[in-house]
């Protein structure tokens, strides 16, 4: 039995000894221990370094409010975690942890220096220490602040465990299983609601697990725990431990993280290690419990120093005496019961210091009854020791002069300065809080949410009056709820009743300088540091946390807050409710990132999607690109070609004989009805009322405000059908901006909309030798340029497939688009690669057809355009229809910044030099001008041309139109580039390609 | 995640199910052409930007697919009532008051 662990004492298994490592040292603990307790049963209370300082640390909390004891722990390859509480880490056979933030050695930790030097880290040092010279902040100040400064590091690896999620409804959801929740979710629950009571820990309970002594219902707590557990049960409770709820969102959304194998020896194979649930509940209970404050004063962060009421939990919980010889320091009567504990359990208790001068005579005649010397109106001044405390020292304070000090030897030193209510949760709904001036703390007050409060979550104290008020409130959900529920009565024994004050930090005799107060020990932030905020101007609560860090750890100030705000209100010369409280934001606790992604990951981050060709191109070993949601064959690499081969020759084939392109996701929609043209005329700027059954017509679309969105070819099928398309990425969004005008501005239009995208596949056949290729495939349509004549489009039958044949080019060859139902894409595909092996027909990629549209200075959306390129700027005049009175976009383009001179406009660029530019490059008309230069414009798409023999760009630059042949700089890393400026359509402009 | 009434569907329904669409009750002018710059400029980028109950559009995209009008409270995010594109602008103080 470990020397600190108390036999026949706490809920954890003496027949289970549990092996652990902490920094390489091997360590037994027992089953039901947490890494903690474990320690502590062994007498290791150092357990970090702080953040700044690297001041030695140990827990001073027995719950998920710890800010000190971080570790970090593994579990194998990719499975270490960084700040983990050891309070929370449940212990498992073989656990490995490691303390952080400190070298080389726990006890020996050269970043300690920090502690002698801090003058320099008072608060907002970064703002001030480190400002000279300015150079220094980002190569030298900062990364040494980085390094020396900071908690756990994260881990490289790849997390390989499984993250689960799920989506639950319920009529009440309780938060805190505790006495109060425990009754609230039993009333409710018999009312004939479905309940489900989560608990953060291991086990339901709360405090009633660090309280044996108190009898309810003329048994033990624990007996009568039991027995409220198994009755839950009986009613159909879920009962869900080892649970946070960590945001409390609109609506009654609650987000629980359950941790379902960080505690196990052997995780079955396959177990997901968290789930994140998704409430939404009818009702919540918000029965969370309350947080115990630690007091300010000199030393009180040295290991040894402890909340008395953890002190109590690692007593009844655990079994474990955190020493051998405790002082009490308290101003609130919730501490007695601890040294009453310790002593009844045969441990030491030196002192109790009680800040106040009045104590309740029952708690000085259970006192001295214990031969506890007991030292009202009293003040620590300073703690001692290094590693662990040695000792306190206590002074009188009278009529607030604090009186000569004596030390009093102890090894452990418990300290209550009160309970705050647990608000988390509640303030995230934006429920308003009320300053109790009686308790000094905050209350909730205004709800927002379908929500009742419940127990010492709202200040309230002692068995009796929670399990009474957990009781209210489930009756108060189950009426809401429209049932009625039965309220019960629970006698309680041994009570354990108290009050206390908040207050600011104690009357010392040191020096204002001096004193090392810690109010955050996470950040570390003390007293001093808010003081000094306060001093230097600021004046709001949020700007002393962000000027000190004070709350802004990873325990989010679940300690500091209420200190914080105590002694910012008292240099301020305010009342704390008129400074007021920071926002608690969630997660409640720190959240696993596996948790929050679930299964969004890896090959489920995100849907691919594959058109019925993909196959084929992967069979091919084609290299793949992402275009929006689509993976698309990017080029199709022959015999160890890289990318710039492959595409060479992809392109030479198209121009020279026939290419073909699976352009299966091309945005399609049908445009149907008697008033489909209309519509049409409305929505994109060509004229389309001319446009003959069989034609087809370049479409542009743009918004309301006169910028281009999108563009694609459009067929007329008959009268009353359109056949159109959009780009790739722009599909949805073509079609969600038809339908908002459709139904909300022409619902007068008898029009239907119909996403036909994913109901065809398209095959581009594009080279001289095109209709040669088609030609024996065709049935049912004479081909013949004379019949079939450029951007023509007909209903024929290819390959034996029903198809929508299309006569349009992307590539400035002879081109051709065959739709079939998507169910005979790959047939299709397989139909016209066969005809066209007498003509080495060539299936090419997005590449390719990213240069070949380029030689023809066909844009696309989106590279060429960004949102601010009006049909002027693209040079696509041509295509409105100015004979039309009115389309989407028209009127903003003679708005006064529309119509202004010099408006970047599309141009191409040939180097003088022959290299390829950077997509994406800036561009200057004079490159001897001062830095910042003034930038012209930017080079938006950057090929190597077979055709041409050379590179070619396209750009967009300040007045462009009107500098052909003019030269422009590219300014580079290695030197400037210039440019001349052309036409964007480079290859065979007289367009007689498109007419073979 | 906020619930919304999809007043179509008669269904309430989770957020994601839905996409915003800008302010409600900006009607497309019948002819453009005849407003000024300024006027188009404020049909244009105008908005009310308000500080409480809102008049907002909001499209039904994975389900019916229809657009509707909701007030929601900017500073509660809370929905006071969701209706049919095309039905009268609600009167405010009633909604109030029975919020």
């Amino acid at each position: 039995m470990s020397r600190y662990r108390i036999p026949g004492m706490g809920r954890v298994d003496p027949a289970a000894p549990v092996s652990f490592t902490f920094d390489g040292r091997r360590y037994t603990g027992l089953r039901g221990d947490t890494v903690a307790s474990a320690l502590l049963a062994n007498g290791v209370h150092l357990m970090g370094r702080s953040f700044k300082y690297h001041r030695p640390r140990g827990p001073v909390s027995a719950g998920s409010e710890e800010p000190n004891a971080l570790i970090g722990t593994s579990r194998g390859p990719g499975r270490f975690e960084p700040n983990t509480r050891a309070t929370v880490q449940e212990l498992r056979q073989g656990l490995v942890t490691e303390s952080q933030n400190k070298f080389p050695s726990l006890k020996f930790d050269i970043g300690a220096v920090n502690d002698r030097a801090y003058m320099l880290f008072s608060a907002g040092f970064y703002y001030k220490t480190f400002m000279w010279p300015r150079s220094f902040w980002d190569k030298v100040y900062e990364p040494f602040i980085r390094a020396a400064a900071g908690l756990g590091k994260s881990p490289t690896e790849v997390d390989p465990d499984e993250y689960a999620s799920r989506y639950l409804h319920t009529d009440v959801l309780v938060i805190g299983g505790g006495a109060s929740g425990i009754a609230a979710a039993l009333v409710a629950a018999r009312s004939g609601a479905r309940v489900v009571l989560v608990d953060e820990n291991a086990e339901m309970g709360g405090s009633l697990l660090s309280d044996p002594s108190v009898r309810i219902d003329g048994r033990g707590s624990w007996a009568w725990l039991a027995e409220q557990l198994s009755q839950l049960r009986a009613a159909g409770v879920r009962l869900m431990t080892r649970t946070t709820a960590i945001g409390y969102y609109h609506q009654n959304f609650v987000g629980l993280c359950e941790r379902l194998t960080d505690h196990l020896d052997q995780p079955p194979h396959g177990a997901p290690r968290e789930r994140m649930w998704r409430v939404r509940a009818e009702q919540v209970v918000l029965a969370q419990g309350a947080l115990e404050k630690p007091l300010v004063f000199d030393g009180n962060d040295r290991p040894g120093v402890m909340l008395a009421g953890s002190a109590q939990t690692y007593l009844n919980r655990y079994g474990v005496k955190v020493g051998d010889c405790a002082a009490v320091v308290t101003s609130h009567d919730s501490a007695y019961y601890t040294a009453f504990d310790l002593v009844d359990a045969g441990g030491r208790v030196a002192v109790i210091a009680d800040t106040r001068d009045q104590v309740r005579p029952d708690l000085v005649e259970a006192a001295r009854r214990r031969g506890i010397q007991l030292l009202t109106g009293h003040t620590v001044t300073t703690t001692y020791g290094r590693l662990r405390i040695k000792g306190v020292r206590v002074n009188p304070v009278k009529g607030g002069q604090v009186g000569a000090g004596r030390k009093i030897a102890c090894d452990t030193l418990l300290m209550s300065g009160g309970w705050t209510p647990s608000l988390h949760l509640f303030s995230h709904t934006k429920g308003s809080l009320t300053w109790d001036a009686d308790s000094r703390t905050f209350l909730p007050n205004h709800k927002t949410e379908a929500c009742q409060i419940a127990g010492a979550g709202r200040g309230l104290w002692g068995y009796g009056p929670v399990i009474e008020d957990g009781v209210k409130a489930g009756l108060a959900a189950a009426e809401a709820l429209g049932r009625t529920g039965t309220a019960f009565g629970a006698g309680v024994e041994g009570d354990r009743p108290g009050t206390g004050v908040s207050q600011k930090e104690l009357p010392t005799d040191l020096s204002a300088g001096k004193a090392k107060a810690f109010v955050d020990y996470q950040n570390d932030v003390t007293a001093k540091d808010i003081r000094l905020a306060v001093r230097e101007g600021m004046r709001s609560i949020e700007h002393v946390k962000r000027y000190t860090t004070n709350g802004m750890a990873t325990d989010q100030g679940k300690m500091s807050n209420i200190n914080g705000l105590m002694i910012a209100a008292d240099a301020l010369g305010k009342q704390p409710p008129q400074v007021g409280l920071t926002t608690f934001r969630p997660p409640y606790t720190p959240t696993s990132f596996g948790a929050f992604a679930g299964y969004h990951k890896g090959a489920t981050f995100e849907l691919t999607r594959k058109t019925p060709i993909d196959p084929w191109a992967e069979a091919q070993g084609a290299v793949f690109e992402p275009v929006s949601l689509w993976r698309r064959a990017w080029y199709f690499p022959k015999g160890g070609e890289d990318m710039h081969a492959a595409v060479a020759r992809e392109c030479r084939a198209t121009r020279a004989s026939v290419g073909m392109f699976d352009a299966s996701t091309l945005g399609k929609i049908e445009v149907a009805g008697p008033d489909a043209v209309e519509f049409m005329n409305r929505m994109y700027t060509n004229p389309w009322t001319k446009l003959a059954p069989g034609r087809c017509r370049y479409g542009l679309l743009l918004g309301e405000d006169g910028f281009i969105r999108d563009d694609g070819v459009i067929g007329r099928l008959s009268q009353d059908l359109f056949h159109v398309t959009t780009t790739t990425g722009g599909a949805a969004r073509v079609l969600n901006m038809m339908e908002d005008y459709l139904q909300t501005e022409w619902p007068d239009l008898n029009v239907w909309l119909t996403s036909t995208t994913e109901q065809w596949s398209t095959v581009a056949v594009n080279g001289p030798n095109a209709r040669k290729v088609l030609e024996p495939l065709v049935e049912g349509l004479d081909m013949s340029d004379a019949n079939f004549p450029h951007m023509s489009v007909a209903e024929c039958t290819v390959a034996g497939l029903p198809a929508r044949l299309f006569r349009i080019s992307f590539t400035g060859e002879l081109g051709f688009e065959i739709n079939v139902p998507a169910r005979h894409g790959l047939a299709l595909w397989k139909a016209i690669h066969e005809a066209g092996r007498a003509y080495d027909i060539c299936p090419y990629g997005t590449e390719s057809m990213h240069v070949l549209r380029a030689e023809k200075g066909y844009i696309i959306v989106g590279q060429d355009t960004d949102g601010t390129v009006t049909p002027q700027d693209a040079g696509l005049d041509w295509a409105i229809g100015k004979a039309k009175k009115d389309f989407v976009g028209k009127r903003s383009l003679q708005r006064p910044d529309i119509v202004a001179p010099n408006r970047k406009q599309l141009v191409g660029l040939l180097t003088e030099d022959g290299t390829r530019l950077e997509e994406g490059a800036q561009i200057v008309l004079d490159p001897n001008q001062k830095t910042p230069m003034t930038m012209a414009g930017h080079v938006t798409s950057s090929y190597d041309s077979v055709a041409l023999g050379r590179p070619i760009a396209m750009a967009v630059i300040t007045g462009g139109h009107n500098r052909m042949g003019e030269t422009v700089h590219i300014p580079m890393p290695n030197g400037t580039i210039r440019a001349k400026v052309t036409s964007t359509n480079f290859y065979d402009p007289e367009g007689e390609r498109l007419k073979a | 995640m906020l619930l919304i009434n999809c007043p179509y569907c008669e269904a309430t329904l989770p957020e994601l199910e839905f996409a915003y669409a800008g302010e409600a009750h900006i009607d497309r002018p019948a002819d453009p052409s005849a407003l000024s710059d300024e006027e188009w400029r404020d049909f244009l980028f105008i908005r009310t930007n308000a500080r409480g109950p809102h008049f907002e559009r909001w499209r039904h995209i994975h389900g019916c697919g229809r657009f509707f009008n909701a007030v929601r409270d900017t500073v509660s995010d809370r929905f006071l009532m969701t209706y049919k594109a095309g039905e009268a602008r609600p009167v405010l103080n009633a909604l109030e008051a029975a919020e």
